[in-house]
């Protein structure tokens, strides 16, 4: 297999006394797009936001087990956060721009984490705009609010924010659920795109979308990875008889 | 289209078309054989078989992938359900090669016997609708694919003819029999390829137009 970009070990993750995940260990290759798939209340999500730590902000989170990025277990309280979220981005499932123009948008993380000098935001930003094919459409907005732009170019902007702080992973909770089909076929490609320097994680409700736009897909039940293999082995000749029964529509 | 799906079905069609050639280079060569009694060449097509079913199986999946990941709908559905059902009819035109391959042996171990017996004019017509079907294939295009279809009943004439033939041949050299019978085989073997190479062209045309247009009835 490739380089591996996260590994999980023996990851459990409590919400007070509500086992959310068990046993979790996968290894999420670099460079490719990963693909989360499972029913409501699986713990996609859950599993999605250990990768930069976001359950850390929910009351009586506990976690055990390791999940290793660039060659450190994450879940160390030594992590620092604010580094571990330059290296892993997240892209949310309503675009969620903040109320400033587009380019304060992309520049914002960058004051932030220090990561530029101003005079350097210009190509910054323009680069970024252009990752996710937006400068054409928006050389000439730039500083129009972020909220003015349709849902879709508000999640490519979501997508280009993240790019400036260099991120290795890109992790996306179901970023095509809020657009129609044709701004979701749009995302999937620049997915395939992104996926050539970034490794992506994506949770998704739409198991198409699994397969049409993943390398790798893992699917969860209950907290549990019940198994974890090429996107197309797992859309056409699965493993288990869940994963088969969940892909065919027969639960969940 | 969404890119990928395209990727894919580019990929798929250059696949099918590969399977094409091959398939059709060894009916060639199965003919030749005969022609030539040339029993290493149709031992060759005997032993290399297998590499026709593996990509057939290889087809196969493709399709069922392309099927699983990016439901295709309309003209792309078309094309994959053409492409596994055209695919199937190759590996079995691919048999046929075998088939004759085998007859040539038979034929290569008596000694040549000069009968009336024209089976260059139908492996030539026969080859040329296949050629033709795939041509059909390669260039999308529904209107050879149409002749192709006409002409299978000009090959089913000829097959008659050639059936004749061979039992006058019997009449005429009695003792000759097990000779005769393996050119009465070839005529058969070569009428299931002309067969074939109908399906394959009835397959372009639905794919083309949405039209069924085997078992002369149309939706």
């Amino acid at each position: 297999m490739n380089e591996i970009s996260i590994e999980t070990r023996a990851l459990d993750l409590f919400y007070g006394d509500f086992q959310a995940l068990t046993g979790i260990t996968l290894d999420i290759p670099a460079r490719q797009v990963t693909a989360l798939i499972g029913p409501s209340g699986c713990g996609k999500s859950t599993l999605l936001r250990v990768f930069n730590r976001m359950n850390d902000l929910i009351d009586g989170v506990r976690i055990s087990g390791e999940v290793i990025i660039g060659g450190e277990n994450i879940l160390t309280p030594a992590t620092d956060l604010l580094a571990l979220r330059e290296k892993v981005g997240m892209v949310f499932q309503r675009p969620n721009p903040f109320p400033l123009s587009v380019y304060e948008n992309i520049v914002f993380g960058l004051a932030v984490h220090r990561l530029a000098r101003r005079n350097e935001y210009a190509d910054i930003v323009e680069q970024a705009l252009r990752s996710v094919l937006l400068w054409d459409d928006l050389k000439d907005r730039l500083h129009y609010s972020a909220l003015k732009l349709s849902l879709e170019q508000q999640q490519r902007l979501c997508i280009a924010r993240v790019l400036p702080l260099k991120p290795q992973i890109l992790l996306m909770d179901e970023p095509c659920s809020a657009l129609d089909p044709f701004a979701t076929m749009h995302i999937e490609e620049l997915m395939q795109e992104l996926k050539k320097e970034y490794t992506i994680v994506i949770v998704t409700h739409n198991m198409q979308q699994a397969g049409r736009a993943s390398d790798r897909t893992g699917f969860l039940y209950l907290g549990k990875l019940i198994e974890f293999d090429e996107t197309v082995k797992i859309f056409t000749k699965p493993a288990q008889t869940m994963t088969e029964n969940y892909i065919s529509g027969r639960f969940g | 289209m969404p890119v990928h799906l395209q990727k894919e079905i580019d990929k798929l069609k250059k696949q099918i078309v590969l399977l094409a050639g091959s398939v059709e280079k060894r009916v060639a060569d199965a003919v030749k054989s005969i022609d030539q009694r040339d029993a290493e060449l149709a031992q060759r097509i005997k032993d290399t078989d297998q590499a026709i079913d593996q990509t057939e199986v290889e087809v196969e999946e493709e399709c069922l992938k392309i099927l699983a990941l990016y439901q295709p709908v309309a003209m792309d559905l078309r094309f994959i359900v053409a492409v596994l059902k055209i695919n199937s009819d190759l590996e079995r035109i691919g048999d046929e090669a075998v088939n004759i391959a085998g007859r040539s042996l038979n034929i290569n171990a008596y000694p040549k016997i000069e009968i009336n017996f024209d089976l260059k004019t139908l492996a030539r017509d026969v080859m040329a609708m296949l050629k033709r079907s795939l041509d059909a294939l390669v260039n999308m295009d529904a209107v050879m694919a149409h002749a192709v279809i006409d002409s299978d009943d000009e090959i089913d004439e000829t097959v008659r003819v050639l059936f004749q033939q061979v039992k006058n041949e019997v009449r005429r050299q009695p003792e000759k029999i097990d000779y005769m019978i393996e050119y009465m085989r070839i005529n058969r073997h070569l009428e299931r390829i002309a067969d074939h190479a109908t399906n394959i062209a009835e397959d372009i045309v639905y794919m083309i137009e949405g039209k069924i247009v085997r078992h002369n009835y149309e939706t």
